[in-house]
Parts: structure tokens; C-alpha cells; sequence
């Protein structure tokens, strides 16, 4: 058996897997990280917005400070984050910005004197001072009282990503790329490390260590519509889940965002909106007026959302071959416009559409975006239930960003989070011995051993892998979507446990030797639909709406009785999860109140009746 | 109706000893907006599950998918059908090691890439997590960022004589690399430095200028100019080289 031994194993090596490397190996431990892709491929390359710190920079950043960002966080997060988490994040946030700085990132600064912006299709002007030029900049972003976003032009994940592998490779950090963890090593106590299948020769392998992270980011791919990379398909979540310890926090907490274009769901920036673009159906008619008679485009993300997919339920979405979508128009933006301020709109339609946004229509839909569900952790990013394992970025739990995250936070607390976890495993490593039990690593590699001999000789079953995977995804996408009601909640539970069954007796049809493609989706479709469960069921059982959670049959954010977290675990040989809750958080500085856009009813704490459905 | 599009893909598993180098033919009618990515996925998901390919982001930006489609190198996932005749032939990019079929390695390349170069600040400076940052020209940097915006496709170097020629060879993306940390006055190297690096005939000088690299960038990075750049200042510096120390 090959094994490989560190003192940190980074299960992921996007912006969140490396930085936490990066701080263990500053201070001298060995850290070793895993990634399915190249590095730099790592699908944190794709933000293209950028990060929020408080710097207060730039003219509209005027008197930002970790305060406000701490509020529009919680805000933000439809109080359901954990205000001692957002705190520390908002206080490292301009810190970090400043060391990836001084690392290399190329941010935009501040260029003093006149400018114009669009606000709401409207041109306004500003003036920035003197006295800041060449300090970091910063732009607008939704659901923000100041400019706080900072940026490199369109390409922001992607200098961030770069900047940070290059720290990687000058610490001589090994970066493991095509390797997939399909199981963590545990006794039901501690994490030893992970099994691991090298995607370049179909091998296992075993790694051991004395601290594991989880940085595997989002898992968009268990919808069949979403912004998210291919490779974002949950291995992270899985392999938790599947020690039957480890809770998922907040499964049911999942954004999307109003438009990815049609067919391939790539973004497109909510600039367009910004800018004055709008919003048409079948019959070239702008319908947001209709609905949100003062902010029309422009209400927030989920709101936009929610809106389209009940036009299109009117019958009143335009047909295609890859089912209904909508248009949106920024023809009138003009192509002076449009060649300067949205560049990168433009690439996107001509390259990935072949249409021209100057003279054409966009189709576009709204698509799964965000994962704010993950592996729950404690503030320092330890998991819950097994020593030494950890997590950190989107594929934990933290929980900055509650139900709803606001964009830009979630590069910043890929670097945040990075840090401190970083910093913290630090600390749990010196001084901490493990011992790796032979029996343990044996027993899991066996186990994985004989799931994919199951899997190749067809011994359970010959379904198709990808019909299941389908199926699973149309289940999410149609009834645990934008809206949600308890009747299609149930309906796609009841669906997804049959798929679950159905997903037991995936045999593999082609020729596996080495990579096979097949296998990879193979062994991990029933943890997928494990996964895919608990976001139906948490969502069925959360009686209330809250940020990005719309029930249309409970309309109210309830504070009096969910205030509270979702933990879902699932237990050997059980169809559905285990869901237990916790507190949101246990430090109220901010309390619940009006978040000041997007409809909202609220049951408060102290409310003594209950209300109706 | 759409058209009916004829796929002829290399095909090769080097860990399957049975498997000899040859190509499958699929067919398959094209959709609206139809992509390589999208073409490739349907063909694995209905007709050939051992088909292997990368795609990650689908959109541009990653840098995973190049291949050769109908002798040039390109972005599959950034390629529209109705740009490519009805028969569409698929190869993977040489230079680079392959894994199977259409998928190689280029990570391994990559790190060796940027670890030759020194693709990092090197700077004697100590960060003061308290302070301002240091000031920069907002038009430097986005000048930085122009040369940065590269995504390690490995286009340039599949259709580089030289690095078909010879394995030692950096690349222009490697050349690229040297001139966006050339530009940034926080890396403190002197032009010695950069020279020990490239100034060789596995640099710079190995370059034979036919400019293959600058006409398959998908990200249209200004090749051409920093070859140019670096020609001349690595050729001075050489000159200075040899008068210090010849
Ligand atoms: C289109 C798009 C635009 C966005 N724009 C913005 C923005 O402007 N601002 C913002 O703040 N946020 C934005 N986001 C969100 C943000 O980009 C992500 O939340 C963040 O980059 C995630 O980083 P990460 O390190 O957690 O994960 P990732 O960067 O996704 O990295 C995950 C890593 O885990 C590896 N991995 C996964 N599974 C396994 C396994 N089983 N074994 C080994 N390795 C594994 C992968 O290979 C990869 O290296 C955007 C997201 C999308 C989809
Ligand atoms: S110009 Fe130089 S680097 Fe570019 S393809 Fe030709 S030989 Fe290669
Ligand atoms: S320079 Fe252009 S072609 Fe070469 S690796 Fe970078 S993006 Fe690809
Ligand atoms: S898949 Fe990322 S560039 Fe093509």
C-alpha cells in the first residue's frame, strides 16, 4: 500500500486549501494539499467580482469600517451567521487584502479626480481624493452600505488563485493535482487522514497526517443548472458526511443567482442590471415592474430570482431546446458602453453564444451559484465530531454567511478563514501526536477497495451512472429550487430516497482501467444523493423563509422558532439524514431585525402565537 | 434540424495494455449555441463513457480544456460548432504528457514551469500587517495585470517549434511569466537575475520568433511585444554579462 505522510493534508487547493498550507508551512510543519485539477484551475480562478474588506479607500468607501461590514454581513446572512465568526472576519478582512498585496496582487488603486458611475441605469459622478492615490480601491457590490469591494480589473479569483500558488511553490509546498479523497481515515474519534485516488491511474492511495482540512469549495453540480465549475460535484461534503459524525450545517441554504446564460449557465455579471439593463419574456415585454414596482431589476439577487422562475411558470418564458428561459437586454446600454464598462459580458456572448449583446438579446435563467451549507465548524474552522479534521472556504460551514452570502465576501473569507484556520491548526499541531492505527487505514482502504470492485463487475446493478446523477439533478433543480412549498419538498424527498436506492446498483459500463471518467462519478453518486437528500430534507423540515430559504407556504422569517442552524448527519444504513439544530449564534451583537430590502414578515423572538401557514 | 457533425477523436489508455493509439468517429446533430464542452459531455454521457477530456470551468477562464481541434490549438470549452466545418477532428496537445485520449498532464509541467522561473516576489522585505500598503500606480497595475491574466493553457507551448523540438525549452508563457514580474517593483531581482533564468537557448534565446505562440493565446496576451522586450534587454544584459565576468 503507497502511503504519504504530512503533518496537514489539504483536501482542495483552491484560494481556501492553499492559504491554510501557506500558514502551516510559514511556521515550519509539512503541509501537503490535493486538488482534482491543476492548482490554478481550481474553480476559485472564476470569481470574477472581487473582495470585500473595509479599507475606505476610494470616495464611495468613505467612513467604511469593519463595523459597518460586520452589519451588512449579518444583514446579509438574514441573522442566521454566527456574529463571533463575522466579527473576526470583518476585523482580518483589510489585513488580509494587505498581505495578498504584498504578495503580488496587482489590486486597482485609487485614481484621484472626476469619474462617472451608473447607478440603476442613472450616470452620477464622483471625485477621489488626492491624498489616496495609489492606495487599494474599491467597487460596488449588492447588499452593501459602502464601495468595499476590491479588484483587479475581471479577473480577481484569478490573481488572487495565481498570487497564492505562487506562495506555494516558493515554499517548496507539494501540490498533488488529479487526486481525488473518496474517504477520510477515522476511528470515530480522530482524523488520521484520507483515502485518496489518483484520477491519473485509477490507484489508491492512503494519506496520512495529523490534521486534515476539507477546502473542496461549493458543490453547485448537484443542480442541473449552475454557475459552478464541472468539478464542483460535494467530494468534500461527502467524505464528512460519510463518518456519520461530522454534521453538514444549513444544508437547505443555497443561492442563486438570476442570470446564467443559456445553455452552459456561464455568469454574467449583475453589472448588467446595474448598468440599466432589463429584463424580458416571450413577448420582448419588461416584466419586473409588475412585480417590484420600485426596484424592478434591481431588487436583490433572490428576489430577481424568484421572480423569473414564476414568469416562467406563467407560461411566459421563452421556448428553446434547452427548456424556458428569458432575455436580458442591454441593447439600448449602447455599444460604447458595452465595449468598455462590460467587456467581459461581450467575450461571454460572443464566445459561449455566438450572439452580439449590442444588437441581440441574452438568454438567460437563473442558476444554483452559491453553497453556503458545508461542513460545520467551531470559529477556530475545527469540524465538529473528529479531532484533527478541519475546514475552511466554501465548502465549510464557519458560518459567515448564514442563508444568504453576500457577493464578495466569499473570496474574502476563502483568505480570512485561510489564515486563522491556518494559524489555528498551527497551534493544534505543535505538541500533538497521533498514532496511525494500521488496523484503521487497512479497514478504510478495504472498504473502498471492495466498493469499487462492486462498482466495475456490476455486482449491485447495472444502472447508469449518469441517468441517476440526471435524475438527482432535475429533483433539486424543479422542486428544491428558488421557491419552495412543503408539498414538492416531500415530493422530491420521496423521489431522491428512491433515486438513493436506485444509485446503490450503479455498475460501471465501459472500460475502467486507469482514469475512467465513469468510476470517478460512480463512487461518489450515492454520497451525491446523500447529499442531495439532505438539502431536500432540511429544506422540507425549515418551516419559515429565511434569506436565500423562500417556503411560499411559510412566507415569514420565524425568529421565535428557527433562529437556529440546521446539523444534518447521516447514520449508516439510514435513507434520510439526522437533523438536529443549534443556536445561529451564540454572541448576539446585532439583533434580529429588518434587513431593509426584499419583502420581508418577521415573527420575532418574544412573539407568543403562533401564525398560520 | 440542426446539422449532423461527424467527431473523429484520437483515442489511446496507456495504462491499458490492449489499447493502441487510434481514432473513434461519433456522431452527433448539433443544438443552438452548441459547444466543444457540451458536445464532448453529450458524447461521454450517451455513447462512450470511457471518453476522457477536462473541462472545469466551461467558461474560459481555467485553462483546462486545450486540445487540438482540426490542427490548431484552442479552448474546447470556448469553441462554438458552428465556427467548425461538419467533420471535426480532436487531438490532445502535444509536449505534454499524455494521460489518455484528449486529457494530459499539465499540471506537472507547470509547477516545473514556475518553479524554474521563480514565479513569485522575491523581496527582503517583511509585511507590517498594520500599515497602508504600499502605494502603486493604478496604470501599472493594470499593466501587471495584462501579463498576468495568462491561465496556463499550455496553447502557446503546443504550437511552439521550439518546444516541440526541445523538452528544456520554457515557452513563451514562461517568457511571459519573467516579464510580468519584471514589471512589478515590488520584486526586488535584478535584470542579472531574470537573465540567469532565460537568457539561455531554453530561454530566450531558444526562440526562433515565428510568433505560433502570440496567434493561439486564447486570452490574446501580447505575446509578440514582450518576446520582442525581453530579446533585447536579455541581449544587452548578456553583453553586460560578459564584459563583468568574461
Ligand atoms: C462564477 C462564479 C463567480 C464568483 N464570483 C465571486 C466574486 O466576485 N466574489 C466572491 O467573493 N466570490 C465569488 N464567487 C464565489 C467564490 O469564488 C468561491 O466561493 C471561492 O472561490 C471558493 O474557494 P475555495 O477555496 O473554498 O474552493 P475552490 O476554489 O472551489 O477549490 C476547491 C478545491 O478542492 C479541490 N477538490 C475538490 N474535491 C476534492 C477531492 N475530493 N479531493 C481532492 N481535492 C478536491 C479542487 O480541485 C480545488 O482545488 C464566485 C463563484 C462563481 C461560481
Ligand atoms: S515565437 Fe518563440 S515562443 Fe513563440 S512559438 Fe515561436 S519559438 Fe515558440
Ligand atoms: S500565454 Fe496564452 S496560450 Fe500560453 S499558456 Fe498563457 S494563456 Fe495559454
Ligand atoms: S474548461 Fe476552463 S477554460 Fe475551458
Amino acid at each position: 500500500m503507497e502511503t504519504e505522510f504530512s503533518d496537514l493534508l489539504c483536501i482542495g487547493a483552491g484560494l481556501a486549501g492553499e492559504r491554510v498550507a501557506v500558514e502551516a508551512a510559514s511556521q515550519g510543519f509539512k503541509a501537503l494539499c490535493l486538488s482534482l485539477v491543476p492548482p490554478r484551475r481550481s474553480h476559485s480562478s472564476a470569481a470574477q467580482g472581487g473582495m470585500q474588506a473595509a479599507l475606505g479607500n476610494c470616495a464611495m468607501g468613505e467612513g467604511d469600517s469593519p463595523d459597518v461590514h460586520f452589519e451588512d454581513t449579518v444583514k446579509g446572512s438574514d441573522w442566521g451567521c454566527d456574529q463571533e465568526v463575522a466579527r473576526l472576519f470583518v476585523e482580518t478582512a483589510p489585513r488580509a487584502v494587505r498581505e495578498m498585496a504584498f504578495w503580488g496582487i496587482p489590486w486597482n488603486r485609487v485614481v484621484p479626480g472626476k469619474s462617472t458611475y451608473f447607478k440603476g441605469g442613472k450616470q452620477y459622478e464622483k471625485v477621489e481624493a488626492k491624498e489616496k492615490e495609489g492606495l487599494i480601491t474599491a467597487r460596488s457590490f449588492g447588499g452593501t452600505a459602502k464601495w468595499r469591494t476590491c479588484y483587479t480589473s475581471d479577473g480577481t479569483g484569478h490573481t488572487l488563485l495565481y498570487t497564492m500558488d505562487n506562495k506555494v511553490v516558493e515554499l517548496g509546498v507539494k501540490v498533488h493535482d488529479r487526486m481525488e479523497a473518496i474517504s477520510l481515515i477515522h476511528d470515530g474519534e480522530t482524523c488520521m487522514g484520507a483515502v485518496v485516488r489518483d484520477l491519473k491511474t485509477g490507484k489508491l492511495r492512503a494519506y496520512l497526517a495529523k490534521a486534515t482540512l476539507i477546502a473542496t469549495g461549493g458543490y453547485g453540480r448537484i443542480y442541473r443548472e449552475t454557475t459552478n465549475a464541472v468539478i464542483n460535484e460535494g467530494a468534500g461534503a461527502i467524505i464528512a458526511l460519510d463518518t456519520g459524525i461530522v454534521p453538514i450545517g444549513n444544508p437547505e441554504a443555497v443561492q442563486f443567482h438570476p442570470t446564467g446564460i443559456v445553455p452552459t449557465h456561464i455568469l454574467v455579471t449583475e453589472g448588467c442590471r446595474g448598468d440599466g439593463g432589463t429584463l424580458l419574456d416571450v413577448n420582448e415585454d419588461r416584466f419586473m415592474p409588475e412585480y417590484e414596482p420600485e426596484k424592478a431589476e434591481l431588487a436583490s439577487r433572490d428576489v430577481v430570482s424568484r421572480w423569473m422562475i414564476h414568469h416562467i411558470r406563467r407560461g411566459l418564458g421563452v421556448k428553446g431546446h434547452y427548456g424556458d428561459h428569458l432575455w436580458l437586454d442591454i441593447r439600448h446600454l449602447g455599444a460604447h458602453h458595452i465595449k468598455t464598462k462590460l467587456r467581459e459580458v461581450e467575450e461571454i456572448c460572443n464566445n459561449f453564444l455566438g450572439i452580439d449583446p449590442i444588437t441581440q438579446l441574452i438568454p438567460v435563467r437563473p442558476a444554483q451559484h452559491y453553497t453556503m451549507a458545508g461542513v460545520r465548524t467551531d470559529k477556530d474552522g475545527a469540524a465538529y465530531g473528529l479531532k484533527g479534521l478541519f475546514a475552511a472556504g466554501e465548502a465549510a460551514c464557519w458560518d459567515l454567511h448564514g442563508f444568504n452570502r453576500l457577493g464578495g465576501n466569499s473570496l474574502a473569507e476563502t483568505v480570512v478563514a485561510g489564515k486563522i484556520v491556518g494559524e489555528k491548526i498551527a497551534e493544534f499541531l505543535k505538541g500533538y501526536e497521533v498514532s496511525f492505527k494500521t488496523s484503521v487505514i487497512r479497514d478504510c482502504m478495504v472498504r473502498d477497495l471492495e466498493r469499487i470492485e462492486r462498482l466495475v463487475s456490476c455486482k449491485d446493478g447495472n444502472e447508469d451512472v449518469y441517468r441517476i446523477r440526471n435524475a438527482m439533478q432535475d429533483e433539486l433543480m424543479d422542486r428544491v429550487g428558488i421557491f419552495r412549498n412543503g408539498t414538492d419538498l416531500q415530493k422530491a424527498v420521496d423521489n431522491l430516497e428512491e433515486i438513493y436506492e436506485r444509485a446503490k446498483k450503479v455498475g460501471i459500463r465501459s472500460n475502467w482501467i486507469g482514469a475512467s471518467p465513469e468510476l470517478t462519478l460512480a463512487i461518489k453518486i450515492q454520497g451525491m444523493v446523500r447529499l442531495a437528500l439532505c438539502v431536500a430534507y432540511g429544506a422540507l423540515k425549515r418551516t419559515e423563509s429565511r434569506g436565500c430559504h423562500a417556503r411560499e407556504d411559510f412566507e415569514a422569517r420565524n425568529d421565535r422558532d428557527w433562529l437556529n442552524r440546521t446539523l444534518a448527519t447521516w447514520k449508516e444504513g439510514d435513507s434520510l439524514p439526522t437533523l438536529n439544530y443549534e443556536p445561529a449564534s451564540r454572541v448576539i451583537a446585532l439583533p434580529p431585525g429588518s434587513r431593509g430590502y426584499g419583502e420581508s414578515k418577521i415573527i420575532s423572538a418574544d412573539e407568543e402565537t403562533s401564525e398560520e401557514a | 434540424m440542426g446539422r449532423n457533425l461527424k467527431f473523429n477523436i484520437f483515442r489511446y489508455n496507456p495504462l491499458d495494455s490492449r489499447s493502441v493509439p487510434h481514432t473513434d468517429s461519433f456522431s452527433l446533430e448539433e443544438t443552438d449555441s452548441m459547444t466543444l464542452f457540451i458536445a464532448l459531455t453529450r458524447i461521454r454521457e450517451e455513447q462512450d463513457p470511457s471518453l476522457q477530456f477536462d473541462f472545469c470551468c466551461r467558461a474560459g477562464i481555467c485553462g483546462s480544456c486545450a486540445m487540438v481541434i482540426n490542427g490548431r490549438p484552442g479552448l474546447a470549452c470556448k469553441t462554438l460548432t458552428r465556427e467548425l466545418p461538419d467533420e471535426i477532428t480532436l487531438m490532445p496537445l502535444p509536449v505534454f504528457k499524455l494521460i489518455g485520449d484528449l486529457s494530459v498532464d499539465t499540471g506537472t509541467w507547470f509547477r516545473a514551469m514556475n518553479e524554474k522561473v521563480g514565479s513569485w516576489i522575491h523581496t527582503d522585505k517583511t509585511l507590517d500587517p498594520d500599515a497602508h500598503e504600499e502605494r502603486m500606480d493604478n496604470a501599472l497595475a493594470e499593466e501587471i495585470y495584462e501579463l498576468e491574466r495568462c491561465v496556463e493553457c499550455g496553447c502557446c507551448v503546443a504550437s511552439c517549434g521550439t518546444a516541440n523540438m526541445r523538452e528544456d525549452f520554457v515557452g513563451a508563457v514562461a517568457l511571459n511569466r519573467i516579464a510580468r514580474f519584471m514589471l512589478d517593483p515590488r520584486d526586488q531581482r535584478k535584470e542579472r537575475e531574470y537573465f540567469e533564468v532565460i537568457g539561455t537557448d531554453e530561454g530566450i534565446f531558444g526562440c526562433m520568433g515565428l510568433l505560433a505562440c502570440e496567434d493561439v493565446c486564447p486570452k490574446e496576451l501580447p505575446l509578440q511585444d514582450q518576446l520582442g522586450i525581453l530579446r533585447r534587454k536579455m541581449g544587452w544584459s548578456a553583453v553586460k554579462h560578459l564584459f563583468r565576468f568574461g
